[in-house]
């Protein structure tokens, strides 16, 4: 049952990714990018991490996906946009991603990666909400103060991003 | 048979090189955005599996705080670009070059 799903939903994955890149509609191109975020969300569930997958649904599909939709309606891109691609550009993205990915998975296949235990075998650590509360609050304190300030920091950055400072612009 | 980490990682090397290509291909800046992100998703995809096949925490704890730092990087990224669109009405990459020659 757990191959399968797995199958399946790095299928769905892979090529939700492929779309997101190629759709020539950015608002197709957004939609694609959240199936591709719920198909990580169930591997995240395969890999028994429940937190994780529910805060990727609610913090990437809810939130970013909805962000960058927003941001489509506001600069109002419509469907059939894209120029055509020249055929230079694609050979070059095509063959630099090919060495990319020959590069990492040579990596993978030839590294010293030692746990290749069927995932039945090894009992989750991920799947219990107790752990992540007795790391965040013990060990990794710090850093969780530095991305709450850090998170304060963004905010302050949007608001002075996007207001209009009057007067104090440089006429173009 | 059983899923290995070995899959896992090769799901996430090839979602990541879909999101490089899509970076390197696409002019729309929106679009290269969306690809920077499946790029990092594909990212905090191998530190699950590590972390599951490791049996220790630490690889899904990384990734709650990978999970934040890109909340607030698409904010700003995308206020970032808006505030791009203000000035120069356009998002394609290939017509923002003030700093070329």
């Amino acid at each position: 049952m757990a191959p399968l799903l797995f199958y399946l939903l790095s299928a769905l994955v892979l090529g939700t990714a492929l779309l997101v890149v190629t759709s020539k509609n950015a608002v197709n191109s957004a939609m694609f990018f959240l199936i591709s975020l719920l198909g990580t969300a169930g591997l995240f569930v395969l890999l028994d991490a429940f937190l994780l997958a529910a805060v990727l649904v609610l913090v990437y599909a809810g939130a970013v996906v909805a962000l960058f939709l927003f941001i489509i309606m506001l600069l109002g891109m419509k469907g059939g946009e894209r120029p055509p691609l020249s055929h230079f550009a694609v050979l070059a993205s095509v063959v630099a991603a090919a060495i990319l990915g020959v590069g990492v998975l040579s990596f993978v296949k030839h590294g010293q990666i030692t746990a290749s235990i069927a995932d039945a075998a090894v009992p989750a650590t991920g799947a219990v909400l107790k752990s992540y509360s007795a790391q965040l609050f013990t060990t990794y304190l710090l850093p969780v103060q530095v991305v709450g300030f850090l998170l304060l920091i963004a905010m302050l950055g949007v608001i002075v991003l996007s207001k209009r400072f009057e007067g104090m612009e440089e006429s173009k | 048979m059983s899923v290995t980490l070995n899959d896992y990682l090769l799901v996430s090397v090839l979602m990541f090189v879909v999101g490089f290509f899509g970076v390197l291909m696409r002019r729309n800046t929106l679009i290269v955005y969306m690809c920077l992100e499946l790029m990092l998703v594909a990212a905090t995809l191998a530190l699950v599996a590590f972390s599951r096949y490791n049996r220790t925490m630490d690889g899904n704890v990384f990734v709650f705080f990978i999970l934040t730092v890109a909340a607030a990087e698409v904010a700003v990224g995308l206020a970032i670009i808006v505030a791009l669109f203000r000035r120069r009405h356009t998002v394609q990459l290939d017509k923002l070059n003030a700093l070329k020659n």
